[in-house]
């Protein structure tokens, strides 16, 4: 029904746009990532050496794979939070529902960078929490432990990606035939049995949606360790984010990144087949 | 009887739930309470509650600048993701072409994509076009990258509307152009409106894509990192407070929109 005139006429610009403003870039980055500096300028003589400098180097490799450790934590934290609130909220909350899950939604429209400040200014050695603590007399020194750490980093984006995982896994949990819960009961099976054998299996998919989610995102986070990581903190990000600025070497900081690209994608592939075997037909 | 009665209420769940509620509003109400604090942010109990720091804040021009900066490119940002993201909704639903998978999964990228590599990538671009840094590039940067969001509320709406209304427009003798602007726009308005609230908070907010595209003038977040590395002041809370007032009123907006658009449904 609609005409080549118009199918034109919508799809013509935003390939074009999305070819020049997000195709040509991330080509730009990979080609990037494939050439050299000499005296201070790019020059463009393909090369491996970047990918080389990236995998022998003990200093890159340690911190990619603390990165991973620190992205892995923020997954499993905001699943451990994220899952028994969507569970709660689904079946359990009666009456109050609509109004918690808008509650849940709320802190997604408060700025990253705010609610980073936030924890900050909780955290520091003469923050909230310590002002809170020797106030009670429960500590007579201030804890100096908490902020500038990779526990700090956790914590922060804990509390950020927590809502993001919570949203799909609930989602999956809303989609469940309740029949199939009440059917399983009505057999005699417990809520712990009816849980793990009805309703967990059910919400994998949520379950994988949320967690690739957190963990893609975390994993490419550089604003995190700067405001409350310190150095034991550094994530690969901050290791791109200084190659682009003062050590000045971008086709080694485009070669991190892309594999950090790499790494994003191959992951939301392989979740995207795990989903459709798991989704409920 | 539903399931939910038959599933035993566990009073540790509740317990749990509420404790998951205090840790994901705990900074914003410590951050909130701070802003009205005499003696500055940290220390307990806070005490000596004032407006100082929000009359500080109104007299401080490089912020308010930063704040205008903002909405400046958060209202570009709308406009410009909004015309593409719907050009591109209407695309996947209804023109077949070549790479259209890769299409679909190339405007997608940068919602999946950690926002330091879409900002590289365009900060490359930027420079290979000779393009000087500013709030241009922040605006093309920011519409570039939302396209993702719009694409998606917009095609989720094409696919819930009924074409026949569309067909029959055509039929009765509409003219293609009329047929979009009278039919299928309309059709669209609350995921338009959806889309472009999202968008627009979004880019009020955005720090990683904006952080390599920025160039002399600043906007609000960029602002704020520049302050916090000189130390944490009140004056950051109060603005960050005044900020979420913003986002939670135009999610009040949103229901009262969606509400009233449901009612007249009905009606």
């Amino acid at each position: 029904m609609y005409s080549r005139t118009y199918k034109a006429i919508v799809s013509v610009p935003p390939l074009l746009w999305v070819g020049i403003f997000l195709l040509l870039p991330y080509a730009l980055m990979s080609a990037h990532s494939f050439w050299a500096v000499r005296d201070g300028f790019v020059v463009h003589q393909w090369n491996l050496h970047n990918y080389q400098t990236l995998f022998s180097n003990p200093v890159y490799v340690r911190v990619l794979l603390r990165t991973m450790r620190i992205a892995g934590a923020v997954t499993l934290c905001s699943l451990l939070l994220g899952y028994p609130l969507a569970y709660y909220l689904s079946f359990l909350a009666g009456a109050r529902k609509e109004l918690l899950y808008q509650l849940v939604i709320v802190p997604l429209w408060v700025s990253y960078l705010v609610r980073g400040y936030a924890w900050k200014t909780i955290l520091g050695s003469d923050g909230v929490l310590n002002g809170f603590l020797q106030y009670f007399h429960l500590t007579r020194e201030p804890v100096g432990f908490l902020l500038y750490s990779p526990f700090a980093v956790v914590l922060m984006l804990t509390h950020i990606y927590t809502p993001f995982v919570f949203l799909p896994i609930y989602a999956a949990l809303e989609h469940i035939p309740r029949p199939l819960v009440e059917a399983s009961q009505d057999l005699g099976a417990g809520p712990g049995k009816t849980f793990l054998h009805i309703i967990l299996p059910l919400s994998v998919p949520g379950v994988l949606a949320g967690a690739t989610f957190a963990f893609a995102l975390s994993l490419g986070d550089f604003l995190a360790p700067l405001l409350v990581g310190g150095a034991s903190g550094t994530m690969i990000a901050n290791i791109v984010q200084s190659l682009f600025g003062a050590a000045y070497d971008w086709p080694l900081g485009a070669a991190i990144s892309v594999c950090i690209l790499l790494i994003t994608v191959s992951l939301f592939f392989v979740t995207e087949a795990f989903e459709k075997r798991w989704s409920l037909k | 009887m539903t399931a939910n009665n038959s599933i035993r209420r566990t009073p540790l769940l509740t317990a749990y739930a509420t404790l998951v509620f205090a840790f994901i509003y705990l900074p914003i109400v410590v951050l909130i309470i701070y802003s009205f604090n005499r003696d500055g942010v940290g220390g307990f109990p806070p005490r000596h509650l004032t407006l100082d720091w929000y009359r500080q804040l109104f007299a401080d021009s490089a912020l308010l600048d930063a704040v205008l900066n903002s909405l400046l490119v958060a209202a570009g940002a709308v406009a410009l993701s909004l015309v593409l993201g719907l050009l591109a909704a209407l695309a996947l639903d209804r023109a077949t072409f070549p790479g259209k998978t890769l299409f679909r999964r190339l405007v997608l990228l940068p919602l999946i994509l950690p926002g330091i590599i879409t900002g590289l990538s365009l900060l490359m671009f930027a420079v290979f076009a000779g393009a000087q840094l500013s709030l241009l590039t922040v605006f093309l940067g920011h519409g570039t990258a939302l396209i993702s969001v719009a694409a998606t509320e917009l095609f989720a709406g094409l696919q819930k509307m009924d074409r026949a209304q569309e067909e029959a427009s055509l039929d009765l003798g509409a003219t293609p152009l009329q047929t979009f602007w009278h039919v299928t726009l309309p059709n669209l308005r609350l995921p338009l409106i959806a889309a472009g609230l999202l968008i627009f908070t979004l880019s009020m907010d955005e720090i990683a894509v904006t952080f390599f595209l920025i160039g002399r003038n600043n906007t609000l977040p960029l602002e704020v990192w520049g302050r916090l590395r000189r130390g944490i002041t009140p004056e950051i809370n109060a603005v960050s407070t005044l900020v979420f007032m913003l986002s939670v009123g135009l999610i009040i907006i949103w229901y009262r929109v969606r509400r009233r658009a449901v009612h007249g449904d009905v009606n």
